[in-house]
């Protein structure tokens, strides 16, 4: 628990904390793709650089990208809403977030205990990962792959408006 | 004494900090080298610049700027006197913070890619075992300041500018990163010193640069598309278009924000150019095996302006692509044939060497590039154009 650890995670908390409790939408946004950087600072300081690097590429990249094109598409960031940011159900959603932490701590904690013991942390290389990758866990892989494109094919379709005919004869 | 003048720098920071106790050794070294890398890129970019304007004006028959210094030399200079002393303007609507901290941040983000580039021998200044991860994390993060800079300034056409910029950007993100791929399979490493040192041998005098091997060459024009596109260079300006959108996603900025942008593209544009060489140029290797005695940080930064001067050629010859044709050539053209070249390079791999690989994997290349061309070219209808919208 050195100090840089305390820093990067008092940096990750704050900005998510922000990105909770800011009116306006799109810093929301901004400061949420700052906590992805806080997470991948967390795993390059315990040493995963493949892992950190591909959480800066894959979130603050992409998924911080597609946050704020949805922000912006969907219009609700011109003005900041009307009645505060707090729900009316707000009882309701906090016992929600405590139930899924508990629910998420305990499965740590309890596989913590199951792992062997381990004196040396194990050196992981690109090179370890794209192996195991390719042997032991291919299976996940492809299915994971699978329902990738299940998701984009599916979200592409639910999105579109049919329309019976007229595909030809300029713009809507 | 080639020796010595090829590691020049590295005996310099040995030296300088030789005059410090050992414990501050290490972290001012590094220091050092983050000065030396922060006062040579942006004296590469006013040089670029200034290659920029003349070249472009010599291809556009008239002179560049030619009043400043002899031959214009000192243009960069006065355009640095100049954007210092302009009134920095910020529209009454815009978001503050966010309009202040954009330039900020793509220009640190943009620095950061040089970490990893090897720019002599044993001149990387963080040699990282992920170091092509850690450079296209690096350009990933630095889309999400385009929309930062094009959405606070509240204008209707920065915005439009900077989804465009932003759309660009991810759709060439993936043909960038596949072309890289096939490299980082030959060599076996994401580290770019061990890609450099893969390219380092010479055989009957002649370089083994992956540029020319038939899916290096393949890969290296991908990357080049991709890498223009990136940056948004010409014929991708699109975002930045001049005479559509003004100046796009930094139209709101003035003074020295326009100044830091400007940077941060040039920067970029140099950045993504030594990638390239790395890669596909063999990074500070010389060309002929009899000219290794030129220091190889000659050689690195020769390349890169070379691919400057390629940058500012393409800007001066070819019209401005429009945004759904270059989304089109990302998605549908690039990206299959880099595919196509992940595979060639595979079969050049085990095939063992002699010409029976070469002719294979050219014809392979060759034979899949014509015929995408042909087949996109052929489905082409020219009639009125047809949108259908996710709603």
């Amino acid at each position: 628990m050195s100090v840089m650890f305390w820093v990067i995670s008092a940096l990750t908390v704050v900005s998510a904390l922000g990105s909770m409790l800011l009116k306006n939408l799109v810093h929301c946004a901004l400061l949420l793709s700052v906590t992805f950087a806080g997470l991948a600072l967390l795993f390059l300081q315990l040493d995963a650089q493949f892992a950190g690097f591909a959480q800066i590429l894959v979130y603050v990249g992409a998924v911080a990208i597609l946050v704020v094109f949805a922000i912006l598409l969907t219009r609700s960031a011109e003005a900041p809403k009307e009645g505060g940011v707090f729900s009316r159900t707000w009882l309701a959603g906090l016992a929600v977030a405590a139930a899924v932490f508990a629910t998420v701590g305990s499965a740590v904690l309890y596989s913590v205990r199951g792992l062997p013991h381990e004196t040396a942390t194990p050196e992981v290389t690109v090179l370890g990962i794209g192996q195991s990758l390719m042997s032991t866990y291919v299976l996940p892989l492809e299915i994971v792959a699978l329902l990738l494109t299940v998701a984009t094919i599916g979200a592409v379709i639910v999105a579109m408006h049919e329309k019976p005919e007229k595909k030809i004869g300029g713009t809507k | 004494m080639f020796e010595k003048l090829d590691q020049i720098f590295i005996l310099l920071r040995d030296w300088v900090v030789s005059f410090l106790p050992p414990n501050w050794q290490a972290p001012v070294g590094v220091v050092l080298g983050v000065v030396a890398i922060v006062c040579v890129y942006p004296a590469l970019f006013a040089i670029a610049v200034l290659m920029e304007r003349k070249g472009l004006g010599r291809m556009q028959n008239r002179y560049g700027p030619n009043r400043v210094g002899p031959f214009g030399l000192f243009q960069p200079v006065a355009d640095g006197i100049k954007s210092l002393t302009k009134e920095d303007l910020v529209p009454a609507n815009a978001d503050h913070v966010v309009h202040f901290l954009a330039p900020v941040s793509l220009v640190a983000i943009v620095f950061m890619g040089y970490a990893v580039l090897p720019m002599g021998r044993g001149m990387t200044l963080a040699p990282m075992d992920a170091g092509l991860l850690f450079y296209f994390a690096m350009g990933a993060s630095s889309e999400l300041t385009v929309f930062m800079a094009g959405w606070s300034s509240r204008n209707k056409y920065s915005l439009l500018g900077a989804m465009r910029g932003v759309a660009q950007m991810i759709s060439y993100e993936v043909p960038l990163l596949m072309s890289s791929v096939a490299v980082v399979m030959i060599t076996g490493s994401l580290n770019l010193d061990k890609i450099v040192a893969a390219q380092n041998t010479y055989s009957y005098g002649l370089p083994h640069w992956y540029i020319f091997t038939p899916w290096g060459l393949a890969g290296f024009v991908m990357y080049a598309i991709a890498a223009t596109a990136e940056t948004n260079r010409s014929p991708f300006d699109l975002p930045e278009g001049e005479s559509e959108l003004v100046a796009g996603y930094f139209t709101e900025y003035s003074g020295f924000k326009f100044a830091e942008f400007f940077l941060g593209e040039y920067v970029a544009m140099l950045s993504i150019s030594g990638l390239g060489t790395t890669l596909f140029l063999g990074g500070w290797s010389a060309p002929l095996q009899a000219l290794e005695w030129v220091p190889s940080w000659i050689w690195f930064f020769g390349k890169v302006m070379l691919s400057i001067c390629v940058f500012i050629w393409m800007r001066g010859t070819l019209p401005r692509i429009r945004q759904d044709q270059l989304m089109n050539f990302a998605w549908k053209f690039v990206l299959p044939l880099t595919l196509v070249n992940l595979v060639v390079a595979a079969v050049w791999r085990f095939m063992g060497d002699g010409w029976l690989r070469w002719v294979v994997c050219s014809a392979v290349v060759v034979v899949v590039y014509v015929s995408a061309a042909l087949g996109g070219m052929r489905r082409e209808k020219f009639g009125p154009r047809s949108y259908r919208y996710a709603e």
